[in-house]
């Protein structure tokens, strides 16, 4: 990523970047313009710069926010009426992260309200359009993160994965979207979904370049309860058998007690880089709160000196890792499937192994009930998570509210989305006494079976390639009328985040009328930075072969 | 399983919404055709199977039962209610008209 030095300043950067947006203004990719902060947050950097003073890894790169992420810099809306005024007092950790390495927001970006949805027509303010082709959906729910990447506007995005919300944006916009580990990233600061599968993660041109977004942000938060102790880019011996894998052996569950006597040790092993790294977090969400002029006057975290860190990986010259076998699902390979993705995974196929990589092809006859599952799991998870939204203590509130009840009942029925009040109600019904057992409590065995499925499968092979999505980007309105119709475009995103694993989107190049097409390349739970690795790897693959 | 006019104004009640006779038969056609979808997951025999609620993979997180520094405080908070009269988040009556309150 372009970062700011002295010939090429801050303010150069946020400038263009803010230009570019202003010039792509129809594409409606952003609720909220970040200019006024991030030319003074510029200008503060650049006067760093010339002083000789260290500064951060992405000292000076503009970046779009996903308008999920809440810090004091314009409202967090969540795209929704309910929140729309909401101007949160605190900072998302990931957004403290970035900031302390100089990363610069512009802009706030638009996505389904709620991030509920595949193509961003949810938004209270309007649909974002799809980067290649404007009378398409950009996909969703981070639609306004994947336009505003492959646009050229940012080098990088934030963005939610519930479902497919970072990964299929990314393919219908040919970029890369990453969708980390369950518990990677903290969650600290970010408007709730659903959350047992709920993750953040990044829209960047390159593997590499998430790498390093992944390297900053990863890691555990005292703040967020479900982050995973530290182990993106933290040498192995370092985290070897730290984290008992409840999934490891599938067929004997691990006694609870030898589970807490390990993670105990964790905390202790730890202890000493978590405490040291919380204090900087903190003096970061503290400077974003005042003026903004003061953010970046405070001296840049020195990250080489980190201790137990793994070598970073030497991506412009990784070759292909022969070793590695490859799994391609046989279950995803039908006519529901649009002939060109099918055509495109083949390709992958042929390629790699030309380079010498192995690919397996394997039987999950269990993933095509994960839709099923998902969309029992996510919506009772929504409705509990969003019963919070009741116009009382931020947010938008009804006016001709005589009685409690009815603020709750007018503020929220005007507030939601129709789709956010479509899950919520789902998520009622399948809670509810007498249907809790035949829909809540079935789906969350049939996600046990998902995931033996999955540790099955990569017993057999190092990672998984498959599509994103059944279709490639389809037009506004096109699968608005019929809810399981949009809900059906997620089939292949959602069975990742119901296991938890890491999942990647790789542009993988365009149908005959210049859609892009993206694969999604799977692995098991933290291995996210190999996942990357290899990424990087096929991306030079493919350089060479053209 | 049927959705009834009657579920969707249950299920409206328990959610705090409030709809239209014509939005309550819209989310009702939508609520069958998504409950029909779901319902696929009846074929599998799942008996013996142990449910799984959560893929994080700590058992619990401890910690010490002391008040941390918070980011907002309460006047920051407060400033975010739609309504606030000394130091109190203010509400339209919680019975009926405010009659009796």
């Amino acid at each position: 990523m372009k970062t700011a030095n002295k010939t090429v300043t801050a303010l150069r950067l946020v400038q263009d970047a803010l230009a570019k947006a202003k010039a792509l203004e129809d594409y409606h990719v952003f609720t909220f313009l970040n200019e006024e902060n991030a030319l003074k947050k510029a200008r503060a950097l650049d006067a760093r710069i010339k002083k000789g003073e260290k500064v951060g890894r992405l000292a000076g790169v503009p970046y779009a926010l996903k308008d999920n992420f809440m810090s004091p810099e314009g409202p967090t809306t969540a795209s929704s009426k309910i929140l729309e005024s909401l101007i949160s007092p605190i900072t998302a950790t990931a957004v403290a992260k970035l900031e302390a390495e100089g990363a610069i927001m512009i802009g706030r970006t638009n996505l389904d309200a709620f991030a509920h949805g595949s193509s961003t027509e949810n938004s209270y303010f309007g649909p974002t359009k799809n980067a290649v082709d404007p009378t398409r959906v950009p996909g969703g729910s981070s639609g306004g993160s994947a336009a505003a990447v492959a646009l050229g506007i940012v080098e990088f995005a934030t963005g939610t994965d519930t479902g497919g919300s970072i990964r299929q944006p990314a393919s219908f916009n040919g970029v890369y979207g990453f969708k980390p580990t369950f518990g990677t990233i903290s969650r600290y600061g970010v408007v709730a979904m659903a959350s047992s599968t709920d993750c953040v993660g990044f829209f960047a041109n390159t593997p590499e370049d998430i790498d390093l977004l992944m390297t900053i942000t990863a890691g555990r938060d005292p703040r967020d309860h479900t982050t995973l102790p530290d182990f993106y880019g933290v040498s192995p011996e370092n985290t070897a058998d730290v984290v008992p894998d409840q999934f490891a052996d599938v067929t004997s569950a691990q006694p609870a007690g030898a589970v807490l006597a390990q993670s105990d040790a964790v905390t202790s092993q730890l202890g000493a880089a978590t405490t040291a790294q919380s204090a900087d977090i903190q003096s970061a969400g503290t400077d974003t709160s005042q003026p903004a002029g003061n953010v970046s006057s405070q001296p840049a975290e020195d990250s080489s000196s980190q201790p137990a860190n793994s070598p970073a990986i030497p991506f412009a010259s990784l070759a292909l890792d022969k070793s590695k076998k490859c799994g391609i699902i046989k279950d995803f390979d039908n006519d529901a499937v649009d002939p060109e993705i099918r055509r495109a995974l083949q390709k992958q196929c042929k390629l790699l192994r030309q380079n010498g990589v192995e690919i397996i092809e394997l039987e999950m006859p269990m993933l095509k009930y994960a839709l099923a599952v998902y969309y029992i799991i996510v919506p009772a998870e929504v409705a509990s998570n969003l019963s919070r939204h009741d116009g009382i203590r931020y947010g938008y509130r009804a006016e001709d509210a005589r009685e409690l009840g009815e603020v709750y009942r007018l503020t929220r029925t005007a507030g939601f989305m129709p789709e956010n009040r479509r899950r919520i109600m789902i998520g009622n019904f399948v809670l509810s006494s007498g249907f809790y057992d035949a829909y809540f409590l079935k789906a969350q065995k049939v996600r046990t079976l998902i995931i033996r499925e999955y540790a099955r499968a990569f017993e057999q092979c190092d990672f998984l390639l498959t599509p994103v999505a059944p279709n490639p980007p389809f037009k506004f309105g096109e699968k608005t009328a019929d809810p399981v119709a949009m809900y059906l475009e997620d089939v292949m995103s959602v069975p990742v985040n119901l296991a938890g694993l890491p999942g990647l989107t790789i542009p993988v190049g365009t149908t005959k009328t210049g859609l892009p097409i993206g694969l999604q390349l799977v692995g098991p739970r933290r291995s996210d930075r190999e996942l990357l690795a290899f990424a990087g790897a096929i991306a030079t693959m493919r350089k060479d072969a053209k | 399983m049927e959705i009834t006019k009657q579920s969707v104004e249950h299920l409206a009640e328990l959610s705090n919404f409030r709809f239209s006779p014509a939005e309550t038969e819209r989310l009702r056609t939508d609520l069958q055709s998504i409950v029909t979808y779901i319902s696929q997951l009846d074929e599998l025999d799942t008996a013996e199977v142990e449910p799984t609620f959560q893929v994080f993979e700590m058992e619990n997180v401890w910690r010490a039962d002391e008040i941390l520094p918070q980011d907002a405080d309460r006047e920051a908070l407060l400033a975010l209610a739609p309504e606030v009269r000394e130091q109190q988040i203010k509400v339209p009556p919680v019975l009926g008209d405010g009659g009796g309150a």
